[in-house]
């Protein structure tokens, strides 16, 4: 009777010391792309805290959160997409959802999860808590021909907005209504390769490969159609060569003009945001693969393809030119601020590190050892538009 | 395909690093594909290899494919084909 009554009174302790209670704001995952696993990390103690595996081909995966920043909906390579929970450090759900992927997004209201495919081209979308499969929408823009998806983002009104590489439009399909979407088509130009909303909501933009210029649509005044900007910002010069095709999401206003990494230039191009025409260009050391604004808008980080991906330029959006440029390891694939701004987290994936830094000073804070680190995803991304 | 001089290890385990990593970011780091066509045997096996090698070192201009002339020779091109069609290493 003693021992019933003392393991009674250990497990009554238990339950009062119960699960340690907190917040997910500080937390994020980091993607080692080459062994399928997640490193959990905490921004505040600037540690990893767990890692989770058995996610895939994470190649150019990519993540997004529930609104309450507990769950991250991981978008890998193979089709794969895997719900993680980030307070238990474990898969709730994971189910292979097409042959080849490209990234999602999720809707305004978190019900919904939408993946892009590549293959088959389209859209699918998802129950957030179930990961049921509710509906898709084939990328089919001419009769059995069907094409890539890139740059899908979610835009208010559980719409998302995405493009067509090989079909040239931009569509917006509005899921309100989620087992039966409707959809909108709106020529946009030549094979747009990625695409990205901004942060209000109102314009999504598609980087077009094909030609210069950028495809823009208002999505308060969908009527109007995309239209061009930044036409010509090539004209009379040769490309060059472009080894790794830039990312538009994690884009960067700040001060009213928008940063966008040019195509097969070694340039920003700076846009005034009233206007939507080119005010500035400003040189960096390689082709910009991510042009990010810190969250305050008073720096611009740069990183770069291959074979300058090793480099990092910061810009000064007050100065209006690099301030700052470095070699923090081999092949920088990502970058990822802290959700105010005070620290910038970097993948080194040839050094299978992430490197941390103070964006005042640029010293150096830390590391953490990661496999062949990618993308950083972290849970402030939760409450922004297009992330 | 007549095979020219392999590389030597060092700079073959370069090259599978640069395919399955920089040519990985359009092609998928498994060569299943992404933006840019998978590059496994059953996908290659009716292209001739030559084109491919071509493909490699010079480009195809009007598509995303760039050169990579200035990385590696055409024998190393070559090299890479003759893997790609065969296994490609880890």
């Amino acid at each position: 009777m003693r021992l019933l009554l003392s393991l009674f009174l250990a497990l009554l302790l238990n339950a009062c010391a119960g699960p340690q209670l907190r917040g997910t704001g500080d937390l994020g995952l980091v993607i080692e792309r080459a062994s399928g696993q997640v490193t959990l990390v905490n921004t505040s103690s600037r540690q990893a805290y767990a890692r989770i595996g058995g996610l895939g081909d994470l190649s150019h995966a990519s993540a997004v959160y529930s609104r309450d920043g507990r769950y991250a909906f991981i978008f890998g390579r193979d089709g794969g997409l895997t719900k993680i929970d980030l307070l238990e450090a474990r898969i709730v759900k994971r189910v292979m959802q097409s042959g080849n992927a490209i990234g999602g997004s999720i809707s305004q209201d978190g019900r919904i999860v939408v993946a892009q495919n590549y293959t088959p081209g389209g859209i699918k979308a998802f129950d957030a808590d179930t990961l049921e499969l509710l509906s898709e929408v084939p990328a089919e823009y001419a009769p059995g021909q069907f094409s890539k998806v890139v740059g899908l983002a979610d835009t208010p009104g559980n719409r998302f907005a995405y493009a067509l590489f090989e079909g040239g439009e931009i569509w917006v399909t509005d899921f309100s209504n989620p087992k039966q979407p409707k959809t909108q088509r709106f020529p946009a130009g030549l094979q747009p390769y990625d695409g990205l909303v901004t942060p209000d909501g109102r314009y999504f933009l598609a980087g077009l490969f094909g030609e210069d210029g950028v495809a823009m649509l208002d999505l308060w005044q969908p009527e109007k159609g995309a239209r061009k900007i930044l036409e010509n910002y090539g004209r009379g010069q040769e490309k060059l060569p472009v080894f790794k095709m830039p990312h538009l999401r994690g884009w960067s206003v700040a001060q009213g003009k928008a940063y966008l990494p040019a195509i097969g230039r070694h340039e920003v191009l700076v846009v005034d945001v009233a206007t939507w025409k080119e005010v500035g260009r400003i040189p960096v050391r390689g082709q910009p693969v991510f042009v990010i604004a810190r969250p305050d808008g008073r720096q611009v980080w740069v990183n770069f393809a291959f074979p300058d991906n090793g480099k990092m330029d910061v810009i000064d959006t007050l100065a209006g030119k690099v301030v700052h440029a470095f070699e923090p390891g081999k092949g920088i694939l990502h970058m990822e601020f802290a959700p105010r701004g005070e620290s910038v987290w970097l993948s080194a994936r040839d050094d299978n590190k992430v490197l941390i830094y103070n964006t005042a000073t640029f010293v150096k804070q830390g590391e953490i050892p990661a496999d062949s680190p990618s993308g950083i995803f972290f849970t402030a991304r939760a409450a922004r538009i297009g992330f | 395909m007549a095979l020219a001089a392999e590389p030597d290890v060092a700079r073959q385990k370069q090259l599978v690093h640069l395919v399955r990593q920089d040519c990985g970011s359009c092609h998928g780091m498994t060569l299943n594909g992404g933006l840019g066509p998978a590059l496994l045997p059953e996908t290659l096996k009716d292209k001739p290899p030559e084109g491919l090698v071509a493909t490699i070192y010079y480009g195809r201009p009007g598509t995303p494919m760039p050169p990579w002339k200035q990385f590696m020779s055409e024998d190393e091109a070559a090299w890479i084909v003759d893997k790609l069609m065969t296994e490609f290493p880890k």
